[in-house]
């Protein structure tokens, strides 16, 4: 069957590349480059992509590589041979790893989950033409683009507030980014009017609106803010240097930090005997740091590259 | 309340206002609904006065009640909590009795701190650094995506050269380590098989190129995004105008994509000289402790390591509200010098 359809006659398909430079030449107009040319750009394109991959190959392999390669390989391996997950069972035993990752999820699920709820309300109470207050506030809003108060006066607010080594610490500075809140009430004001004034004469309230009407017809945008925020959520690094004190209220980043980059070692905080090597574990947490990422990345990719694009053009 | 809308009258179409929204939208209130021309504003208007809109208003108001009091709070207190630049704070006092002190907690930057003077220096030379070095990268690279003939193979590059970027910087510098440290995966191979020895990693001398290495490693692919979006709209007839006067590829990218890209260059450009004093703070702060402060200090650190490690308060609050306004009088500054350049900066002119 393969081998039939390989060989079916049909549309001229040999060299693919081929016609592809002849459907462009005729849109370009130019010859298209020569072999030396597009070697070269071959490999330039290929070391790039290699600088990205081989330290995430290299990162995944160690986590599941046996105690045997690693010793034989000195540290780290490419590919492994015997994969197993013992280095992922000895850090979700219980323990710092373990703790942190639930912290980490919970942190962002609620924070994300929250900010879009926010955002959302605040952007639709700004988008309602003619609407009491709307201007000033949304000024209100706008204005917080061009400062930041700066870290001392932050950390004194959080201080007083009495949300030091307490996660809303984590999650409410970040609550409302002020480009999102633009951003929503952009798609809340590309709604027809005839819709709403059609609900309100049918006697929907103002969060019926939202809810039924609004929220729906802008699905899209909301998921994109609010995977935004679950990234920024995961990601988010210094803020729990700051403001979490106790070790077993760190997120995930705190963890990674300390036994990743800093190097310490981590058996001792884990239950029960370690066997895994030290590398293992270290590239198995990393792992679990990136995980989550990557699993969203398909979307972002999508929708980010598009956002970023409609806020450059659009301002 | 939702009643106060004339019902049956159909409400005027509202184009979405061009560029968002900096300075509210240009569509008619809902109180001159019924009006025979709905976009001008009558000479006797019917308007509803202000306390009538905000009884109407009340319950959309509420909504909004949440983000408005977590900005408030979250932005605009800790604004005014800039006023211990001013005071001499101790952690066991409260802001509000903490004694003035008037410009003193300043005499950290008016004499020449050499530790400030240190991180001042770092956050130029590092800046300065970016900007010839980082900068260009995805321009090239954008132009490189773009030449690609195959629409696939340009899609694969694209997935690979945007995931660093959501990357944290804790996983870029822990990457970073595990890959070029010195008991790294370079490094162990390179040993074994007699190849030269890199040594970046916790080595002052080179923390510059490190830094500069991780920021091309982790955004230049993602950058490019916005100069392919802005290839993406060049008139393929241009294109052709260079074929027929006879000219090849790398005509059409002298004469056409690049004059294209030049105001996006521009204005990026630009914005990058408006944030010069602010370096990859995280990034900076999680390789502190191998290099040294001297290589490694810059002005967000230090009034981290000055301030809240070490207990000055004041004096590194003053830093960061003088940086802080610097930095907004260099954006305002960059916007303005975009507008000269006829671009629109980061909010068109109001």
């Amino acid at each position: 069957m393969v081998t039939s359809t390989k060989h079916r006659p049909g549309p001229p398909k040999l060299l693919p590349g081929a016609t592809r430079a002849a459907r462009l030449r005729t849109i370009n107009g130019a010859a298209p480059p020569n072999l030396a040319v597009r070697g070269l750009k071959g490999i330039v394109l290929l070391i790039a992509a290699a600088l990205v991959v081989a330290p995430f190959l290299a990162v995944i392999s160690t986590s599941l590589a046996d105690q045997e390669q690693i010793a034989a390989a000195g540290g780290y391996v490419l590919w492994p041979q015997n994969p197993n997950l013992d280095a992922y069972r000895a850090i979700f035993s219980g323990g710092v790893v373990t703790r942190a990752t639930l912290v980490s999820v919970g942190v962002t699920v609620v924070g994300s989950g929250l900010s879009v709820l926010v955002v959302a309300l605040l952007a639709y109470s700004l988008s309602r033409p003619g609407s009491w207050g709307h201007r000033p506030i949304l000024l209100l809003v706008l204005f917080t683009m061009l400062f930041n108060a700066g870290m001392i006066p932050n950390y004194l607010l959080i201080k007083q507030l009495g949300l030091i080594d307490s996660y809303w610490a984590l999650i409410l500075p970040t609550l409302v980014s002020a480009f999102q809140v633009i951003i929503v009430r952009a798609f809340f004001l590309e709604v027809p009017q005839e819709i709403v004034d059609a609900a309100r004469i049918d006697g929907a309230s103002e969060l019926q609106i939202l809810a039924r009407i609004m929220m729906p017809l802008s699905k899209a945008v909301l998921a994109v803010v609010a995977l935004f925020n679950a990234v920024s959520y995961w990601s988010a690094f210094f803020n729990a240097v700051l403001y979490i004190n106790s070790t077993d209220k760190w997120p995930l980043q705190l963890v990674l930090r300390t036994y990743v980059v800093d190097n310490t070692a981590i058996g001792a905080d884990l239950p029960g005997e370690v066997v895994p090597p030290q590398q293992s574990l270290q590239m198995a947490i990393l792992v679990v740091s990136l995980v989550p990422i990557c699993l969203v990345y398909p979307f972002l990719q999508r929708h980010f590259a598009k956002g970023i694009v409609i806020g450059a053009v659009k301002g | 309340m939702a009643s106060s809308v004339v019902p049956g009258q159909p409400a005027p179409s509202r184009p979405a206002p061009p560029g968002g929204t900096a300075a509210g939208d240009p569509s008619p209130d809902p109180d001159t609904i019924g009006k025979p021309r709905p976009g001008r504003r009558s000479p006797t208007p019917r308007r509803l006065s202000g306390w009538q809109r905000l009884v109407r208003d009340r319950f959309l108001l509420l909504l909004g009640l949440p983000g408005v009091v977590v900005v408030l709070l979250f932005q605009y207190v800790p604004l005014l909590g800039n006023v211990i630049a001013f005071k001499d704070y101790q952690p066991y006092l409260t802001i509000w009795e903490a004694p003035w002190v008037g410009f003193d907690n300043f005499s950290v930057i008016v004499n020449g701190d050499p530790a400030f003077l240190n991180a001042l220096k770092n956050t130029l030379v590092i800046s300065l650094v970016q900007i010839v070095v980082v900068f260009p990268v995805p321009i090239a690279l954008a132009l490189l995506l773009n030449s690609l003939l195959s629409e696939r193979l340009k899609r694969i590059s694209q997935s690979i050269l945007y995931l660093p970027h959501f990357m944290s910087w804790v996983i870029v510098v822990a990457l970073f380590q595990h890959m070029l440290g010195n008991a790294g995966l370079y490094n162990t191979f390179a040993r074994t098989h007699g190849l030269p020895l890199v040594e970046i990693i916790g080595n002052p001398d080179l923390f510059l190129a490190l830094i500069t290495s991780q920021v091309i490693w982790k955004d230049a692919g993602w950058g490019t995004i916005i100069f392919l979006a802005a290839i993406s709209r060049v008139d393929l007839q241009l294109y052709e105008a260079v074929a027929v006067d006879g000219g090849g590829r790398l005509r059409q990218l002298w004469h056409v994509t690049l004059p294209a890209i030049r105001p996006v260059i521009i204005l990026l450009f630009i914005l990058k000289l408006g944030d010069v004093l602010s370096v990859g703070f995280e990034q900076i702060f999680l390789q502190q402790g191998p290099v040294g402060l001297d290589a490694s200090e810059v002005l967000d650190t230090y009034v981290y390591n000055y301030g809240i490690v070490g207990g000055n308060w004041g004096a590194s609050a003053a830093v960061g509200l003088v940086k802080g306004l610097i930095g907004a009088i260099l954006v305002l500054g960059a916007n303005k010098v975009a507008h000269l350049f006829g671009e629109r900066g980061l909010y068109a002119k109001w």
